[in-house]
């Protein structure tokens, strides 16, 4: 059992009712003004759509901002690869949508484990997020009377979803990219490529710097500034499998984790229902089939036993299969809400028909997710402008056509609800230190709907943290720039020296890749979409293990300091996931429920869907680290308060 | 799926200012494996013997990012057309045939390391003026703007550039214009983009010239080995544009 410490936790909520709290935080939080602003250094590390458009427009106010990215440019951040679209509740298609039904629906999404507050101010910026990209020349999908065009995506009953084909976010980050571009010209923002964050550094219990390294000299150099943001993204590559890219990591965040910053949530992990499901052990990723694919795919598996068997061994196809022989399972289970049901149920739903027997493709992991219907009501060319680069990324991947063949779709890792503990100003437990987008943990409670990633990114960057950040910043105006000549700065490098040298005196068999995978298995197997209290004492114990012999037997080629060293950057990194697979394990056993991403065995009702207990766990988990890797984390509650809506269980079928 | 063992003849070079020089290697894979996986299993052996692995750039593995840029067998991106490195699988080789893999050739693309360069100049480019000027903040609604969706969807078709180097590499003159006149037709089609029209065109195209990028002589490579299917159409495009802005000076 975790040691529970009772600290009264100060989440900053403003006060009156839900809908104003924002209007009046705004109101009342201080400024700081033009010619000060200029005497102001801002760190931001990442350049995905949080960080950059939080970067671009921190410096469009004034600040100093210096970026970091860890690829050759800003443009790479992996939220390039979000595909379906972003969410606001602007109700141009006149269904019924409002700021209300997008938090409702967002808060109910996340199964009510998320703060009311953040997830009110989140739908109310969400209607400027579309009006800054369309301002930007962000081509979104528009109508032949040239307004805008929407879809639907999980959760939601309104068409409230923007794209721009299956290139939401390539779009939307092209356009913060090109606002960080303006600045970066200017002069107010200094960009950092191939950089990445290995520490925060702490002075009189303030950030004011990380020390980061350089990838292509493999050194470590210093910087400083009046407020430190990360804007990393989420831990999902701790799974090994995932759908982030490859350089997707948790360092950044766990290293302000080791210096105090309280992560909450880590257990609230999302497998995304419908990606290309695992071919074998060769495999570096998982790739994501878009949730718009469910607006008109239907998914199903074989109503009888024996034609799972047949398609398992490769003598049927899935188009052979009459229509009385398919099971729609999610349009049976669910009626109201179909195939567009939230990413936690449809993906448990899959996973409860495979461990039945009745999975599709070869390895009993798959399902599918067919678009025949489609077609027939369509037509191929409609489905084709619809859905056509999805349609052809899947056939290079897989050889398969799924304008002839039924796509075989299964869960994957895909999205991390949990994160760095925020309060209502972004802010961490580290004063100066602030936390945005995928890294934080603030406002999906414990599942995301889909295209709000989308939309947080950008509230948080846009909307949010430049008006927070200058409640923090305006008592600072009199601190002079910051020298990385102190003994804070000499004494962080020391340790990230030392952690190289560990790593690289070690001289044994093992690559980290194959440490890695290992520790994927472990968490996909017993932390991942069905948890147990046997399977998560199991996994701690496996991770210890393994911790040991990334210690004691990984083998990296190379000397410290002597240029780039990409095994020796994975290293870093995967030290990093272990400590997070701990740390999810831990908030799993402790949550003694089901809620969203996080589903207990233990506790489900007997229809198989999650049972939360609201007496018991309505709180955020804060974990805090007790100064070694070693050592259990201790929790601290910060309890849920409710006002406007009614907690209850989730329905989607009625 | 089909096992197979391919030779790979791999640029090595140790740093920018080293001499490079083709390695060759034999890999045990399978038709079901992607390229990049492929060189991994081949770096995972590397290291193994302790030797160092081969160093390239990726990252999404879905080919969105931009980041993968291999030069294989004489095309950017492989053999595949409409499709990055990255989305390139094993089942497009032979069992046994020796597959070429060199870094992006160009003067403004210097090596850094093996097979990964430096794509700064494109950034810079940008930098000059792929952007509208507009501070975040004070947008009107979304909708106050109809713009047709045939301006729309050409548009997006343009801004669809993942920004990978693929038209330089394979320019036997190492030009960029269509990199830049993807992002300038982008804006020039868009209602947002008239202010800044001829500024921009003009601005983008000196940064180009600076750079180092070769001159355009409409060979038509780029647009073929674009993996994104970029079009040339955006290139005469931005002729007319930076035509238009020069008689405006």
């Amino acid at each position: 059992m975790a040691e529970i410490k009772n600290i009264t936790v100060d989440s900053k909520i403003p006060e009156g009712p839900v809908a104003e709290k924002w209007t009046n935080y705004k109101a009342h939080q201080k400024l700081v003004n033009p010619a000060n602003k200029r005497r102001l250094d801002v760190i931001v590390v990442g350049t995905g759509l949080a960080g950059a458009s939080a970067a671009s427009t921190l410096a469009e106010m004034g600040f100093n901002v210096l970026n970091f990215n860890i690829q050759d440019s800003p443009r790479r951040a992996h939220s390039i690869a979000a595909q379906g679209g972003i969410n606001a509740a602007k109700n141009y298609q006149n269904d019924g949508d409002s700021v209300y039904r997008l938090f409702y629906d967002t808060v109910k999404g996340g199964d009510y484990r998320a703060r009311e507050a953040n997830v009110y101010r989140l739908a109310e910026v969400a209607n400027n997020i579309i009006d800054q990209c369309v301002a930007q020349g962000v081509p979104f999908a528009r109508e032949y009377g040239g307004l805008l065009a929407n879809r639907s995506f999980g959760g939601a009953q309104v068409s409230r979803t923007f794209y721009a084909k299956g290139q939401t976010g390539q779009q939307l980050l092209l356009g913060a990219y090109s606002s960080l571009n303006r600045q970066i010209e200017l002069g107010k923002v200094k960009s950092y490529n191939r950089y990445e964050m290995h520490d925060v550094v702490m002075i009189d219990g303030r950030a004011r710097g990380i020390i980061a390294k350089n990838l292509v000299t493999g050194k470590f150099e210093r910087f400083a500034a009046h407020a430190v943001v990360i804007a990393t993204g989420g831990y999902g590559n701790a799974f090994f499998l995932s759908t982030n890219a490859m350089a997707c990591n948790c360092s950044a965040a766990i290293a302000c984790y080791r210096k105090g910053a309280w992560f909450a949530n880590p257990a609230y992990v999302q497998i995304h229902p419908t990606c290309v499901p695992v071919h074998g052990d060769k495999q570096s990723k998982l790739t994501l089939m878009s949730e718009s694919l469910r607006n008109d795919g239907r998914i199903w598996v074989p109503k009888k036993l024996e034609d799972a068997k047949k398609l398992q061994e490769g003598t049927l196809k899935g188009s052979q299969i009459p229509e009385e022989d398919r099971d729609y399972y999610l349009e049976r289970r669910y009626p109201a809400f179909g195939n567009l049901v939230p990413r936690d149920v449809a993906s448990r739903a899959a996973k409860e028909r495979c461990d039945k027997g009745y999975g599709v493709n070869n390895t009993g992991l798959a399902v599918f997710l067919d678009f025949s219907d489609a077609i027939n009501r369509l037509g191929k060319d409609t489905v084709a402008q619809r859905y056509g680069n999805l349609f052809d990324m899947y056939e290079e991947i897989t050889d398969v056509s799924p304008y002839d063949e039924p796509m075989m779709i299964y869960p994957a890792i895909h999205y991390t609800m949990g994160g760095i503990w925020v309060d209502y100003e972004l802010q961490t437990s580290l004063k100066g230190l602030f936390a945005i987008g995928e890294c934080n943990f603030s406002d999906h409670g414990a599942n995301r709907l889909g295209a709000s990633a989308l939309m947080q990114g950008l509230a948080d960057g846009y909307f949010v943290l430049p008006y927070t950040i200058q409640n923090y910043l305006s008592d600072q105006i009199t601190v002079p720039h910051f020298q990385t000549n102190t003994p804070e700065f000499d004494e962080a490098e020391k340790q990230c020296i030392a952690v190289e040298q560990q790593l690289l005196s070690i001289k044994g068999k093992r690559s980290v890749d194959s440490i890695h995978k290992e520790l994927g298995h472990i968490l996909w197997d017993l932390v991942g979409m069905a948890r147990n209290k046997a399977g998560l004492e199991k996994a701690l114990a496996d991770i210890k293990a393994l911790r040991k012999e990334f210690e004691t037997n990984l083998f990296i080629p190379g000397e410290a300091g002597k240029g780039m060293n990409v095994e020796l950057d994975k290293a870093f990194r995967l030290r990093d996931f272990i400590t997070m697979g701990e740390l999810m394990a831990y908030d799993a056993l402790n949550r003694n429920e089901s809620c969203g991403g996080h589903f207990r065995e233990e506790y489900q009702t007997e229809e198989g869907e999650a049972m939360r207990d609201d007496a018991q766990y309505f709180y955020v988990s804060c974990w805090n680290y007790e100064g070694s890797d070693e050592k259990e984390p201790s929790l601290i509650k910060e309890p849920l308060e409710y006002e406007a809506i009614k907690v209850q269980t989730r329905n989607y079928k009625s | 799926m089909a096992n197979i063992t391919v030779n790979l003849k791999v640029w090595r070079q140790a740093g920018p200012k080293e001499k490079g020089k083709f390695k060759t290697y034999t890999v045990a894979t399978d038709t079901d494996t992607s390229f990049l996986e492929t060189l991994d299993i081949l770096n995972e052996q590397l290291v193994e013997k302790g030797e160092e692995p081969i160093v390239f750039d990726h990252d999404c593995r879905e080919g969105i990012c931009g980041m993968c840029s291999l030069y294989i067998n004489g095309h950017p991106h492989g053999p595949a057309t409409g499709a990055t490195t990255c989305q390139l699988y094993m089942r497009r080789f032979k069992d046994g045939e020796t597959i070429t893999v060199e870094p992006w050739r160009s003067a403004a693309f210097p090596v850094i390391k093996d097979l990964m360069v430096d794509r700064n100049a494109f950034d810079k480019i940008q930098q000059a003026g792929g952007y509208v000027s507009f501070n975040c903040g004070g947008a009107q609604d979304a909708n106050a703007l109809p713009i047709s969706k045939e301006a729309a969807d050409l548009a997006m078709d343009a801004a669809t550039c993942i920004g990978c180097g693929a038209c330089v590499a394979a320019c036997k003159n190492g030009s960029a214009m269509l990199f830049v006149s993807a992002k300038v037709s982008q804006f020039a089609l868009l209602p947002q983009g008239q202010v800044e029209r001829a500024r921009r065109a003009r601005a983008m195209v000196k940064r180009m010239d600076e750079l180092g990028f070769g001159n355009c002589t409409n060979t038509g490579a780029c647009a073929a080995e674009c993996p994104k299917n970029i079009s040339l159409s955006n290139i005469a495009r931005l002729n007319r544009e930076y035509i238009n802005a020069k008689i405006k000076d």
